[in-house]
Parts: structure tokens; sequence; C-alpha cells
């Protein structure tokens, strides 16, 4: 019997729960900043790609890394401008943004199919992404909860027009809250070819952009709950794969189901006492109920 | 009268036209321009790929082929959204309209065709409108909106469908691929000729013949638009929103649900765990460029479906990766959204 | 003896909003350690007069000067700087966040690194004076409503404003609160602070104010020192020294049966709505019922609750003798009732569809043919009922969005009163109508009432009002402040119910 069972559970919790919080603190980034982005699996692939492109040619995952947060930026970049300045849907321009991230990573990642990288090395337990992570959460909660910067964010978010009337920009706060949410949304998919599975493959996110939207909500966009949510469902993924390597026999789908599952549970639960935690102006009216 | 109706009709689709006219000349340009970055000769490419799709009869056929599923999908989106609704939980639909189609399938499979199809079809419908049927009623009790409802209930379709395949359902066949016993000739969805052409493209046709008659002529569609442009006001007509706002969901998502049960029954042939890829997302879309418009919503699934036989034939003619032409139609649909006033909802 | 100069002064504004004169000001002027109450009717120009001192609109002529300097106010933001301030009714904070999180996103000298503490400390000693109790880190939407103001002042008492100008302040605020607020401004007062106290409410003037300014139409039709002026010489400004002329009355009401009874009627507060309490009235064939009062007090919702869509949480609604508290919009409408609302495109239209359709709309179960409409029986009956109420033709196929709001009001007659319908809730029906169009319109309720019809007329207007009613309620508060029949409209006692001078229920 190898490692104790909790504590097999539990860093591989993390492994698995690090891409993840990424993803979900950009994306919660960009919904304080009142813009959903339903193509943070696009997002995720691309930083994926790029992240291991830019390993495999460099030699360095490090560099890999920042290339892919540099690609994410780039490609948050088209979609903050078509939502933005020409005030898209953003439903349909997040959901392309999904479709150009699985066209772009099969491109970039193309010659590296089956090839090697150099994956992130282990300092320790885990590598520098997994450290990274829960204290990224702090400063993010800090920036959001007591900087001008973060404060100027949430009310772009809440009431673009209040934002206004107090005679300050919510469009550029938005822009470069996107920024940001596309430098972390493709650091999470490179976590995943470069920490976690150690290679490229098209698609290999599979799905998980959707499931951090999900874990936004479930954290109540709250950055701090959202290291809570991603260890939970990282911890729902890890646990599978857990009792399969045990053959203990439970199905492997219907634990996946658990995050969707439970999101929704707290959303009609939230509905039921009349309060919605979400920003107020989130999605310019899509995710209202009146 | 007569001439104004038609003309208004026209309308919507016109626009519809001029944005698939588009959307070609600029699919044709980002592809070359692809290419030719790869290093391939464009214009070879092209005429390789059009006498492919066009000159060939299995490749026209298979653009019908391509076609049926987004035809449905892509009404389940737009009849709610004529209400203002928005449903991008087409996929998940579309999965449960496989599973219980499947149910039907595998479990009168002794019944003789002309009872077994109908079965399975309403299945398939019944299986997508109970899917959606739940965020209908979260939306009209004003509890969730159904945008993230549907969104979520999407990834729990195919894994309800991947549990049963892999448990209940499993087939016995095939050890490394798990999918549903194959369903017996009586359960298959006929097709046309020898071509892959199946029934399911006349649900989808006569679907979108009925959504485009609905809103157009009759009293509940009146209603239904009434919603759409203006619920406040409706409401204080006396238009039942609430009513309207289960109905419509649940019928869009069955509409869905029977793109599921035609996959499962016509293409695969039994319950498999990517039976769509990613026809409900697509459907979003096409709904979204044709604007609503049933005759637009015809021109795109077309265009729609002679994209991704493009992207099959430059796969294999070519070695480009399929995932191409989901560039490509990221590329497009960024630049439709960038147009002024592209993105205003109606 | 010399005066100092004054504060903030405007000089000669004029401002028009189309062919609607809002504003024309020859001179309004405020002190440093002064309060003037700014007192008249709903739409008597006093709101917009603030907003051009505010920045929030640009006058067509005129000038504005601080402290004596001609100056001029292009936006908010040049108001701040020069030290002007106004507190809204709809106030512009953002409700989910924090007291002093509002605080500084208003400011400019908001350091980069913000701490609660810091923030809090700089805004405390202001907020004691303001008797502000409430916890600095608590949401402000969670503030009741007397505080959330206090936070506004804060805000912009902070920002540096020197002159305060106050949109009916009381507007939402219960009368405790009032009188939190009123002890708020005499603090201010003495500390040097010019205010400007915008109101319909006499009851007020007196208790904070120093000087009124009486507006009506537009302009300053007389100032006073707010303790000498007796209530009825300022009501005498407000709403015009002529007694409304009783026109010749028409034929006596037939007073036929009770169409819509409500007993002891109460409904819930929803969000923004006012709770309708305890109501008793009723509404007889061939009466127009009139109801008067300052908007915001309930009207609205009793439309709401004629019309099915509210249901009383107390008490018993009556609709041609059923019980019909709890039936739908659809069945009262297709019970014979109309509804002809203020602002059509909004309430009584769906703008993106045609003229048709929307005519369509109301009844659709009438012209059922099939699963389609019987189109040619719609418009022959339009016509015929457009013709009757010698209203232009329609123009079928236009969508509504396209067509004014005359014509839009215009439209919603002629579906509404197409089947003579026996009871007509109108609620601010001649809203943003020109004068010919209000005429045509009064016209038609006589002649519904003629009919039989029992109609409801909800007005902000009490010539309206008197000219064409049999009685009158008035609402206030969710009550009903006053009853008069005709015979024994007082201008007087009707006024003082509105404002609430007197305390007769």
């Amino acid at each position: 019997m190898s490692e104790a069972f909790p504590i097999a559970l539990a860093s591989s919790a993390i492994l698995s729960g690090t891409s993840l919080l990424y993803a979900t603190l950009g994306e919660l980034v960009g919904e304080r900043a009142g813009i959903v982005n339903l193509g943070l699996e696009g997002l995720m692939l691309i930083g994926a790609s790029s992240g291991f492109a830019g390993a495999a040619l460099t030699g360095n995952p490090y560099l890999g890394v920042a290339a892919a947060a540099l690609a994410g930026i780039a490609a948050n970049g088209l979609f903050s401008y078509v939502v933005i300045a020409r005030h898209a849907n953003q439903l349909a321009a997040g959901l392309s943004l999904t479709f150009f991230g699985l066209g772009a990573s099969a491109l970039i990642g193309r010659p590296f199919v089956g090839a090697l990288a150099p994956g992130l090395p282990r300092l320790g337990a885990f590598d520098l992404l997994v450290w990274l992570a829960a204290p990224l959460a702090v400063v993010l909660w800090i920036v959001l909860y007591r900087t001008r910067w973060g404060l100027m964010l949430r009310a772009a978010g809440e009431s673009p027009a209040a934002a206004f009337a107090a005679g300050r920009r919510p469009e550029r706060a938005q822009y470069q809250a996107l920024a940001v949410a596309g430098a972390l949304g493709a650091i999470g998919g490179a976590h995943l070819s470069l920490a976690v599975a150690l290679t490229w493959d098209e698609g290999m996110t599979a799905g998980r952009g959707f499931i951090a939207i999900a874990l936004v909500i479930f954290a109540g966009w709250n950055p701090l709950w959202a290291v809570i949510g991603a260890l939970v469902f990282g911890g729902a993924e890890s646990l599978e794969l857990e009792f399969q390597a045990r053959g203990v026999d439970i199905s492997p789908f219907l634990m996946n189901m658990v995050p969707y599952l439970l999101t929704l549970l707290v959303l009609t639960f939230w509905g039921l006492r009349g309060r919605s935690a979400a920003p107020a102006g989130l999605g310019r009216g899509f995710f209202g109920v009146e | 009268m007569p001439r104004d109706a038609a003309l208004a009709w026209l309308g919507p689709a016109a626009a519809a036209a001029r944005r698939a006219l588009f959307v070609v000349a600029a699919a044709s340009a980002i592809f070359a321009l692809l290419l030719i970055v790869d290093g391939k000769d464009p214009l070879r490419a092209y005429r390789d790929t059009l006498v492919y799709v066009f000159a060939n009869a299995y490749g026209f056929s298979e653009l019908f082929v391509r076609m049926s599923p987004l035809l449905l999908t892509s009404v389940a989106v737009a009849a709610p959204g004529r209400l203002g609704l928005i449903n991008v939980g087409g996929e998940g639909q579309l999965y449960m309209g496989g599973l219980f189609a499947t149910a039907g399938a595998l479990g009168f499979a002794h019944w003789p065709a002309a009872a077994l199809i109908p079965l399975m079809t309403t299945l398939g419908f019944l299986g997508g409108a109970l899917w959606a049927l739940l965020p209908g009623l979260l939306r009209a009790a004003k509890l969730v909106n159904e945008t993230i409802s549907t969104l979520l209930l999407n990834y729990i379709a195919p894994l309800i469908v991947s549990y049963v395949i892999f448990g209940p359902w499993r087939s016995s066949e095939s050890a490394s691929y798990p999918e549903s016993p194959a369903f017996v000739p009586a359960a298959r969805l006929p097709s046309f000729g020898g071509t892959r052409v199946h029934l399911g493209l006349v649900y989808g046709l006569v679907c979108l013949l009925i959504y485009g008659f609905v809103f157009a002529r009759t009293r509940w569609g009146l209603e239904m638009r009434a919603i759409g442009g203006n619920a406040e006001a409706s409401l204080r007509l006396g238009v039942p929103v609430p009513a309207y706002i289960i109905v419509s969901m649940a019928v869009a998502g069955g509409v869905a649900g029977l793109a599921g049960m035609a996959e499962a029954s016509a293409i695969q042939g039994r319950l498999v765990a990517q039976l769509s890829p990613g026809y409900g997302f697509m459907g979003f879309l096409v709904a979204w460029l044709a604007g609503g418009s049933a005759l637009g919503i015809l021109v795109m699934a077309a265009l729609f479906a002679i994209l991704s036989s493009v992207g099959d034939v430059l796969q294999i003619t070519q070695g480009v990766p399929f995932s191409v032409i989901n560039l490509l139609m990221a590329a497009i649909l960024f630049i439709v959204l960038g147009e002024r006033g592209a993105g205003a909802r109606r | 003896m010399a005066e100092a100069a004054p504060i903030l002064e405007a000089r000669g504004v004029v401002k028009r909003f189309g062919p609607l004169l809002a504003n024309d000001v020859e001179r309004f002027a405020v002190h440093a350690g002064e309060v003037v109450a700014l007192l008249g009717e709903n739409g008597a120009g006093k709101s917009t007069l603030c907003k051009i001192l505010y920045g929030y609109y640009r006058p067509d002529a005129g000038e504005i000067r601080v402290s004596g300097r001609p100056v001029t106010i292009a936006s908010p933001r040049d108001a701040r700087r020069l030290g002007v301030g106004m507190v809204f009714q709809n106030f512009s904070l953002i409700p989910a966040l924090s007291v002093w999180e509002n605080v500084a996103l208003f400011l400019d000298d908001t350091p980069w690194a913000i701490g609660p503490q810091s923030m809090r400390r700089r805004i405390r000693p202001l907020a004691e004076r303001l008797r502000l109790e409430a916890d600095l880190s608590l949401p402000v939407g969670r503030l009741a409503v007397g505080d959330q103001q206090k936070v506004e002042i804060l805000k912009q008492l902070l920002a540096g404003a020197r002159v305060l100008i106050f949109d009916e302040p009381t507007k939402v605020s219960a009368p405790q609160e009032a009188e939190g607020l009123f002890r708020s401004l005499a603090d201010l007062r003495e500390e040097g602070y010019g205010l400007v106290y915008i109101t319909h409410k006499l009851r007020e003037v007196a208790a904070c104010a120093d000087r009124v300014a009486v507006m009506r139409q537009g302009r300053i039709v007389g100032s006073a020192a707010a303790r000498e002026a007796t209530e009825a010489e300022l009501r005498g400004m407000m709403f015009g020294e002529a007694p409304a002329r009783e026109p010749p009355a028409p034929p006596a009401a037939t007073a036929g049966k009770t169409l819509l009874a409500l007993e002891g009627a109460t409904t819930a507060p929803g969000s923004g709505a006012v709770p309708l309490k305890d109501m008793t009235l009723r509404l007889r064939s061939g009466e127009i019922l009139g109801v008067a009062g300052v908007s915001g007090n309930g009207q609205r919702e009793l439309a709401d609750l004629a019309l099915g869509l509210v249901r009383p949480t107390r008490g018993v609604k009556t609709l041609w003798g059923e019980d019909a508290s709890r039936w739908s919009a659809g069945k009262v409408r297709a019970r014979g009732a109309a509804s002809i609302p203020d602002d059509p495109s909004a309430h009584a239209l769906v703008p993106s569809l045609t003229a048709r359709e929307n005519l369509a709309l109301g009844d659709a179960r009438r012209y059922r043919k099939g699963v389609g409409l019987d189109w040619p029986r719609l418009v022959a009956d339009m016509a015929r009922s457009a013709e009757r109420l010698r209203l232009p033709p329609i123009r079928y196929e236009t969508r509504v969005f396209a067509l004014s709001g005359g014509n839009q009001q215009r439209l919603v007659l002629t579906r509404e009163l197409a089947h003579d319908p026996k009871l007509i809730v109108a609620l601010y029906p001649s809203r943003g109508l020109d004068a010919r169009s209000t005429e045509a319109l009064r016209a038609m309720l006589l002649e519904a009432r003629a009919g039989g019809a029992g109609v409801m007329l909800f007005s902000e207007e009490l010539e309206e009002l008197i000219a064409l009613s049999d009685r009158i309620v008035v609402m206030r508060e969710g009550r009903i402040a006053g009853e008069f029949s005709r015979g024994a409209f007082a201008l007087d006692a009707i006024g003082a119910s509105m404002v609430g001078t007197a305390d007769a229920a």
C-alpha cells in the first residue's frame, strides 16, 4: 500500500485543482468587472498549447508559461475589443473565443503532439505554479478589495452607470481586467500541459474551462472561496482517479457531475432567498431573471 | 397586404443571406491565408474541395448529413430566443434525447420499425424536453437565469450518457470502446438511397417549417414575439408569460432531443459517449447569425455544413487539422460581432 | 443692508426640451448659511433647474454664478469642482459596495492602496455630525433609506461641496427619517453651507427652510420668508390663484351598478413598490373616479391591483359583483377592462411589432381564426374604432417604435376603446401628450362614461380631474387621504389632502 489515502488524495487534488484555480481566478476577475467570458475553455487550450510549444522550443518551461500568458492576453484582447468597444453579445463572443481556442491551439500544438517538452520542475512536493496559486488568490483578494484599481473594477461590474456618474471610466477597468483574465486562464491551461499531463493533445482541457465558470458562481465571486472550490472540484476528479487505482467501484461520471449539480443547487438556493451574489451588472442583463 | 407580408418575411432572410455571402468570402480568404502559411497551394486545395463536396455524390450528401442536426439545434435556440430567452443547452438536450431514444431502442427491440421509430422519436423529444423543462421552470419562477442553468445541464447530460454506456447499457461486444449495444435494424432511422442522408433531415426541415410558421402566422407566435419585445407590456395585456416561458423551453429542448435521437439512431446506430461534436453550440451560432429567421437558419446551417465538410476534406487531402474549422468559424464570428450593432439583442 | 454675494445663483436661465418650456427663471439664488426651499407641483421645473446647476443639463440661455463669479458648468465634474453637490432621489450609490467604498469611489484623491481603517477615520467625523450611526462597512444597499441619504450627503461634502441641492429627499423615506434629515440640514446650515431643498410638501417648507421660492410651469412665481408665508398663500402660488372653473357639469351621472369594489385591500411591498394599505373604494358604471395625489404615493399599485396584475394580500377585490381577488390580468381584460397607461411604448405596446400586431395583442382570442388571426376583421373593427374616436387612420405596417408618442397613445386608445369596455383604468394618460391630443382623450373618456363605462382616472393635474371627475379620491402613502364629490371640489381641500397638511384620513 503506497502513501496513505488522504495524503495521496490531497496532493492529487491540489495538483488537479491548480489549473482550475488559475482559470477560475481569471474568470472571476473578468466577471467582477461585469463581463462573462464563455471562451475560458478556448483560453485554457491556447495556454496549454502555447505553453507546451514555448517550453519545447526554448527548453525552458518557465518561458513556456510566459508564452502562454502572452498568448492568453492577446486572445482575450480580441474578445475584449469585440465585447467592450463593439458592444457585442457576450455569450456569442465567448463561444466564438472557445472555437477560436480550439482551432488555434490545434494549429499551435500540431508540431508537438507526442513530443516531449521540459515540464515544470518540482520544488519540494509541487511545481512553482502550485505554490503560487493560493497566494495568488490572496493577492487578488487584496487587489480587488483594498486597492483603488480593484474598487474601480468592482464598480464597473456592479453599475457602470454609477461608476460613470462618479466620473470614472469603467471601460478602461474592464479592458485591464480581461487582460489579467486572459493571462490567468492561459496559465491554467499551461499548468495542464506542463505539469499535470506533461504532453499536448488537441482538446486536452476536456471542459475544464466550463467547470471553472461554474466554479466562479459556486465561489460567490470571491477569490478565497475559489481556492476551496478548486480543491473540492479538483478533489472530485482525483477522488475518482484514486478510487480507480484502488479498485473502488464508483462511477467516475457520477462524480464528475457533482460540481455542476452543486452549482445548480447553490444557485437555486440563492434564488429562493431572493438574493444574487453576482455583480449586478454582469453580462449586462443576461444573468438576471427579470 | 399579401405583398407586404411576403416582403416582411424576406427582409430578415435577405439580411441573413447577405451575411452568408460575407461569411463565404471571409472564409475563403482566411482559409487561403492559413493554407499559404502552411505552405500549401490554396487554389488547388479549393478546387479539390469543391470537387469533392459538390461534384461528388457522396460529398454532396454529406452536407445534408451535417445539416440535419444543425437545423434542429438551431431551432432549439431560435424559438426561445424570440421570447428573449437564451438557451445554450442544446448540447445537453441533444444527449438526453439520444439517451431516451436508446432506452426505447433497447427496450423494445422486438417491435417493428413502423412502431419503433415513432416511439424512439417521441422518446427523443421527451428526453430533450425534460432536460430543458427544468431551466424553464426555474426561469419562470424567477429563481435562476436560463443561460446559466442550461449551460450547467449541458455538462451533466453527456456524463449521464457515459455513465449508462459504461454501466447498465454497456455493450459486451467492444471492450476498448464503451458504447451501447448496436440498435436492431428496426431501430435505425431510415436513410435515402445509399447515402447517409437520413430521415433526421426531414425532422429538421419540418421543425424549421413549424418554427417559421408558428412565429409568423399563429397567434401564439405573436404573443411570444410580444414577450420578446416587451415582456412587461405583454404581461399587462394578459399574455400568460410564465406559461409561455415553460412551454417554449420544453419544446425547444424536445427539438434538440430529436437531433440526439437522429444521431444515435441513424448515424451511430447506438449510443456513444461522443454523440455530438458540438452541434448544440454550433446551433447557437447558426441561430444567432441567422437572426432568428427560418430561412436564415436554413442558409446558415447549410453554410456551416459546407465549412465542416471542407474541413474534413482539407484534413484528408492537405493534412490540415480539422480544428482549423473552429478557427475559421471563430474568425468569421468575431468579424460579424465586430459590426456595430451586430450584438444588439432584438 | 448689503448682502454677501450668493454662494450659488442662476440668472435668466432658460431650458427647453423640444417644444416644452421646462425653465424660464429670472433669478434664483442661495446664500451661505441659508436653506432655500424650491416648492412646486410635479412637472413645475424644479428638478430641471437644479440639474442645470449641477451640470447635468446645459441651459439654452442664462448665466450661473458661484460666489458672485460667472462660471460655466458643463458637467457634474465641473459642478463638484466648484463646490456644488446634488443629492438625487435615485441615489447614485452602488448597493453592493460598503459605505466607505462608495465614498472612496467618488473622491478624486483616494490613494492607490485603500485601507478601510483610514477611509473610515476620514469619514467618521462627518458621519457623526450627520448622526449617521450605521456601520460604515455595511453594504449601502442594506442601510435604511435615511442613512443612504446621509451617505450621499457625506460623499458630496467630502468632495468639497459648499452648496448642496436636495431633490425631493423625503419622497421615499418614513416620517422619522425626515426628522433626522431636517436636523442634519439645520446643522449644515449652522456651519455655513448653502442648501437648496426641492419639494412639493408644504409641511416641510416651514420645518426646515429660511426662504421659499415657488415654481409653476417653469417659472418662479413667488418667493417669501418660509416662516412668514401662510400655507394658503403658498398653495395658491403652487396651484394657481384662479380656482379651477368647474365646467358645465356633464349630464348627471346615472350612478349605476358597482363595477369595481375594494374592501380593505392591502398589497405586499415589492421592489420599489408602494404598498397599499387598507384601501376601500368603489367605482360605479357611468362615473369617472378621479384619483389625485402626488405621483409615487401608490397610484401605480392601485391601477395594477384594479387590472389584476397584483393580488391583494388582505382584503377583497370585487369586479362586477364577483370576487376577483385572484383573477389574472388576462381574465380581467377579457371581462371588459381596458388600460390606458402613460408611456405607451413601455407599458402598453411592443415597440418592435407593427401597429396591426399590437392592435391584435390585447384581444387575440376574440380574433382567433384557426391557429392564426382574422386580420381582416381586426382591421375593420379597429378602423371603425378609430373613426368613432375621430382619430387619424392607422398605418398598420409601421413598427411602433417609429411612431411618435402621441400616435402611440392614439393606437392604444383605438385598441382599448374598440369594444366598449365597461371598466377603464387610465393612468396618467395625457402625460407627454400635446394639447390637442389631450382634449381628444378627455372627450373620449367622457363619451365612454356616457356610454355606461366606469373610468378610474389617475392624474397629476388637478384641473383635469376637476373638469372630468364625478368623484375624486386623493392618495397619499398608499391610503386614501380624502374623498370629494362633484359640487364640493374645493381646490384648497384637495390640495391639502395631497400634500398632507390635512390630517383627516
